[in-house]
């Protein structure tokens, strides 16, 4: 029996189709995998299902009736649950108010009642929660119990979890895993999103691969591979960029020393981070998600302070610089975040030079003419399809971070600091930004590249770096880097490891 | 203590409690909407309007209590458009804010020359009598002369705390305010409980503004309001966000004006200017000190759209 | 067959210009209301707002008067806000420049013109500095939002106009709460003898093509739109912004200042207590109608002075109460703020 059936759902933004006659099918009490690279219009289906976007075209069967689901209170009505990526818990509010939150009921809130019936349900559901306690006191996995038993309270047949393993360590993934295949067997129905082929092996009946956001095909488990599954993703066997073989090393570029830095809590985000980046190599950092990336990162392109330690560049001690004086020494920064870090209502033109503005400039006048000369070679030599009085905003992503590399580039700079390159990019983006990329590499530059994606860091990096909460926890070259070896050590196994013998010998 | 000086306390804290009403009901009010998520600049001209329609409707009713009530139903109005532009389209919340106290000032004085006229005799009407809670007892029988809407002003104090943290409506408004996309996602209508804390916000400070015209003046007067919505807007910050909070700063905060009131009347030659200043200063001194978003609702000024 | 379908996306580039002028319309339908309710009618009304002011010269001239603070508020306003800046502050820095244009006007004896106007220019555009300097510093070095701070300034202003004028500078001879009358050599000349337009409205037009220039044309106009539209994504590419928005603050203080310095230096001759009245918040009116461009700026100023003289003849032949300018002036506001909101739209063709 199908509970949820959708039938050829069109999703548009703009000029971007997110799902184009997408049809999907959940069986009642299976785990259903939807797998896709980012930017394949799994979440966005998703989104549809839970009632947070508007489809533009085709319907939603439930229980073989056809629903209305405009916003999530329909869906919730519909006994659909959504855990999405970012967390929808309000921190303000203990974890009892968070799920009274979408609840009817009498005018007056019990609250003392509501922590008995969340105890109740945690150990019903066997999610263990603390009712009473404030949400931004929790942790990133013990908020994503409290979300789903957020759904599970409000009694929902079908738990859509959006890359659920994408901010849980190793040990919580399994804890998590454990926990869905004893609710399928209470007959829970849930649709997994991920893109990492060995988890959806591991846990799923069925798989649905999404494409370019294209329903692919829907396989079972039994009758497929892993390898099956990645074709089906990407559209081909490999990818089409590879690195040539190793290279002399040149001078060391980058240092880092001793590094600690902290999150925006004011929790110890990077504990005593050492590296070093040759010129000539793609040094890259391979880590899940969440494990002081973004830290790392925000650090190297001036937008967060270190709370200890030393970077020097070139000879040239950048401890704690502002971005303004990063961006003076010409290291070259392409950030995570894209929008945040290009100013969308400002013209392609004016974002290719924003950084480097001194160079168009003469007696505090700006040189338009030059300005728009220089546009028009950037988007002829990076392929950027826009033109340059467009507003970046009207950009799509892949063209954004095109824009972004062009920038940086174009002033060939000996050091580029890059994070996830490609994230959320199509294969012909992605392509051309990783051939980018190992083009810095031969023209001599150090490259620092952090990517969560292992199949990217194996493709590109001279040598690989692994953090793991907060701590590089091994450093080793290319030929020596299988995917189940960094996945070990992206597990902190080593360390924990290291950990217990450390215990054993102080008893 | 010498009987003058006794005098002079006791009508001091008297005062106190008059001055400290209308801004126990315009800070009430605009705790509503910021814990909403919606800063309302409107507040000063939703006050002024409430002073003109209580004053209109009193003054041809007969009924200072209809003017009270239909001055509230004008609040929540001025709360609805607040809505319309803030919630419903995402428009700068500064600049609607301003935009709407602008509109509901002109819409008042408008309004009020149509009514009255240009007549030299401003109207005026009976203004409520104060009611006496401890009868002749000395000192307290004195203080606690006032009026009732300063008692329910009072009242409302818990009454807005027990909503805020005791009700669901109340968990509601904190949800919306705090983080709209999980509100969203728990199945709440973020619109509509942002309308619904911007009209109840609204009507409270339409009464406060009300209890100017009807209760302490008597009459509508172009400077009625003069700039009290601000020193609200101040008093939120002073207060933390908090509703019993609101209730000690309205105190503080009448208190200085009611000393230099009653230091005026001695004949003191003060630089009453000063006084009336300090509200405002001691805010942005607090700020200072506190930094902002000490306690301030994280979504507040930011509109919420879905995709 | 083809069909139309309204979308959310990024409208043409040529819809912004034009919201303003469908925004006039709509808010004089709304406005219509009052003015049946005035007993008046709404076509003889408008007849009155919008051409009668125009219709003699005296009267032309008189518009010219009305908007020259306003395009000097406007210019303040839609500079910081072009940065991100919310200066809700300008009726208090032009309060300020004012009081110091005061200052100056009454302690200056027999001063020369060449002295006493340029003495008025620069201490006016300093006092408006100096007025936005504390919410500035506050913005920039802890981050406390300056739409508080500058509105609570605004009343500060007017307690300290109201204790000089009560005290200090309190008229000897009238005891009138207003200050004595500056010296003739600080007066602004007249630019058509016997009207009241003054140095001011010349000053204002130059401040709005500065202004137009340094936006669009030099790396720091560049610089300050970049923080305005994104704070991280200039910050990232290694703008200064604190010193940027501090300059900009500043000199937006000193923008409004001039406003007050003209109205003393221009038309009243001495601070008053009601100098103002609301031209700093006009000033964000216009900001918004002109679409934070100083040329969309010029134009929303001599509309709105437009309305405000328009506002007093309709008073005047219809009996309809003067506060009308104030209604359709803040409507105007609101209306375009809701039209604004169009441009995140646009309608799409689709082949069905």
């Amino acid at each position: 029996m199908h509970i949820v059936q959708m039938r050829g759902i069109v999703k548009r933004f703009g000029d971007l189709i997110a799902n184009d006659h997408v049809d999907f099918e959940l069986e009642s009490g299976e785990i259903h995998a939807l797998l896709g690279e980012n930017g394949a219009g799994k979440t966005t289906l998703m989104r549809i299902l839970y009632g947070l976007y508007h489809a533009d075209e085709g319907n939603i069967l439930v229980n073989d009736q056809p629903v209305a689901i405009h916003t999530p209170k329909d869906a919730i009505a519909a006994g659909i649950g959504m855990v999405t990526q970012h967390f929808t818990l309000v921190p303000t509010l203990t974890v009892a108010e968070n799920l009274a939150l979408g609840e009817k009921g009498s005018l007056t809130l019990d609250i003392k009642q509501v922590e008995r019936s969340v105890a109740e349900a945690s150990k019903r559901f066997g999610i263990p929660v603390k009712p009473d306690v404030l949400v931004r006191h929790l942790s990133v996995g013990e908020r994503q119990r409290v979300e789903i038993l957020k759904a599970l309270y409000r009694n929902a047949q079908v738990l859509i979890l959006d890359e659920p393993t994408a901010v849980l360590v190793p040990q919580e993934v399994d804890v998590l895993f454990e926990a869905l295949k004893r609710l399928q067997y209470s007959g829970l129905s849930v649709i997994f999103i991920s893109h990492k082929l060995h988890e959806v092996m591991d846990l799923c009946n069925r798989i649905t691969v999404l494409r370019d956001g294209k329903a692919v095909g829907t396989v079972h488990k039994n009758d497929t591979s892993t390898k099956q599954l990645a074709t089906m993703m990407v559209g081909r066997e490999s990818f089409g960029v590879t690195r040539q073989e190793q290279r002399v090393q040149g001078e060391v570029l980058v240092t880092i020393k001793n590094m600690c830095a902290e999150d925006k809590k004011g929790l110890p985000a990077l504990r005593n981070i050492n590296l070093e980046v040759h010129a000539g190599e793609i040094l890259g950092i391979a880590g899940v998600s969440g494990n002081g990336q973004a830290e790392l990162s925000a650090i190297l392109c001036g937008m967060q302070k270190p709370s200890s330690g030393q970077i020097m560049v070139e000879g040239q001690d950048l401890t704690g610089a502002e971005a303004d004086v990063i961006c003076a020494t010409g290291i070259g920064r392409i950030p995570e975040d894209r929008h945040a870090n290009l100013v969308g209502e400002l013209s392609v033109a004016e974002n290719l030079v924003l950084d480097h503005l001194q160079d168009y400039v003469k007696n505090g006048i700006l040189e338009r003419n030059k300005i728009q000369q220089q546009a028009g070679k950037l988007i002829k030599d990076f392929q950027i399809k826009a033109k340059p009085r467009d507003r970046l905003r009207t950009l799509s992503g892949g063209n954004m971070q095109k824009v972004m590399l062009a920038r940086t580039l174009s002033r060939e700079p000996r050091v580029v600091i890059v994070s996830q390159p490609t994230r959320g990019l199509d294969v012909g983006a992605t392509d051309y930004v990783r051939s980018q990329l190992l083009e810095q590499r031969k023209r001599g530059a150090a490259v620092l590249m952090i990517s969560e994606d292992l199949d990217e860091i194996i493709a590109l990096s001279d040598r690989i770096a692994v953090i793991y909460e907060g701590e590089i926890v091994g450093i080793i070259p290319n030929s020596e880097a299988t995917p189940e070896k960094l996945g070990l050590m992206m597990s902190g196994s080593n360390i924990e490891k290291r950990k217990q013998e450390k215990k054993r010998v102080q008893v | 203590m010498s009987t003058p000086a006794v005098i002079f306390i006791v009508g001091f804290l008297a005062a106190t409690l008059r001055v400290a009403t209308p801004l126990i009901y315009g800070t009430l009010g605009e705790l509503f909407c910021e814990r909403a998520g919606i800063l309302n600049l409107g507040i000063e001209g939703t006050m002024f309007l409430g002073a003109f329609v209580g004053f209109a409707v009193g003054y041809h009713s007969g009924s200072l209590w209809l003017g009270v009530a239909i001055a509230a139903v004008a609040g929540m109005v001025s709360g609805l458009l607040m809505s319309l532009l803030a919630v419903r389209f995402g428009v700068n919340q500064h600049v609607a804010g301003l935009g709407i106290t602008m509109l509901w000032t002109g819409v008042s004085l408008f309004s009020f020359r149509l009514i009255f006229g240009e007549s030299k005799v401003q109207p005026s009407v009976d203004p409520f009598p104060q009611i006496s809670l401890f009868g002749d007892t000395p000192i307290i029988g004195t203080i606690f002369t006032q009026y009732l809407l300063t008692y329910i002003g009072i009242l409302l104090v818990p009454l807005v705390w027990w909503i805020i943290n005791r009700t669901r409506f109340g968990l509601q408004i904190r949800a919306v305010g705090e983080n709209p996309e999980a509100a969203d996602a728990a199945g709440l209508n973020v619109y509509a409980i942002r309308t619904y804390a911007l009209m109840i916000g609204g009507a409270l400070m339409a009464v406060g503004g009300a209890f100017l015209s009807l209760a302490s003046v008597g009459a509508f007067t172009f400077g009625i309001v003069a700039g009290r919505g601000w020193v609200c807007i101040a008093l939120i910050i002073f207060a933390n966000w908090r509703a019993i909070s609101v209730l000690w700063g309205a105190l503080i905060f009448g208190g200085v004006q009611a000393l230099q009131l009653r230091l005026q009347t001695l004949g003191l030659k003060l630089p009453y200017e000063l006084f009336l200043s300090l509200p405002y200063l001691v805010t942005i001194l607090a700020l200072s000190i506190a930094g902002r978003n000490a306690a301030a609702p994280s979504a507040l000024l930011k509109p919420y759209r879905r995709e | 067959m083809s069909k139309f379908r309204i979308e959310r996306a990024p409208a043409p580039m040529w819809v912004r210009p034009l919201i303003p002028f469908i925004a006039i319309p709509v808010t004089f339908l709304l406005t219509s209301a009052l003015v049946l309710a005035a007993g008046a009618n709404p076509l003889e009304a408008y007849y009155h707002f919008l051409i009668s002011p125009l219709s003699n010269s005296y009267s032309a001239i008189e518009v010219l008067v009305k908007s020259t603070p306003l395009l000097l508020t406007g210019a303040a306003v839609a500079f910081a806000f072009n940065a991100g800046y919310w200066n809700i502050g300008a009726e208090g820095q032009l309060y300020a420049g004012a009081i110091m244009a005061t200052f100056i006007g009454i302690t200056l004896n027999n001063v020369s013109p060449f002295v006493g106007i340029p003495a008025m220019i620069v201490g006016g555009f300093v006092a408006g500095m100096l007025w936005a300097l504390v919410p500035a510093l506050l913005k920039v070095k802890l981050n406390i939002d300056e739409v508080v701070t500058t509105l609570l300034l605004n009343s500060v202003v007017l307690f300290v106009t109201s204790f000089l004028l009560n005290g200090a500078w309190r008229d000897p001879i009238s005891m009138w709460p207003q200050s004595p009358e500056i010296d003739p050599g600080t007066v602004f000349i007249k630019l058509i003898p016997r009207t009241r337009l003054h140095l001011g409205f010349l000053l204002a037009l130059v401040v709005i093509v500065i202004e137009w220039f340094v936006l669009t044309r030099t790396s720091f106009g560049l610089k300050m739109r970049a923080i305005g539209y994104s704070r991280e994504g200039a910050r990232f590419a290694g703008i200064k912004v604190n010193r940027t928005m501090l300059t900009v603050a500043l000199v937006s203080g000193g923008i409004a200042g001039l406003a007050g310095a003209g109205e003393v230096a221009g038309i009243h001759f001495h601070l008053i207590d009601a100098l103002s009245d609301g031209l700093g918040y006009s000033g964000i009116v216009i900001a918004t109608l002109g679409g934070l461009n100083p040329f969309g700026v010029g134009l929303a100023a001599l509309f709105v002075g437009l309305i405000d003289t328009g506002a007093q003849s309709v008073s005047r032949a219809l009996g309809v109460p003067v506060y009308l300018g104030d209604v359709v002036q803040s409507t105007l506001l609101l209306v375009t703020l809701s039209l604004f909101l169009l441009n995140n739209y646009r309608i799409r063709k689709v082949e069905a």
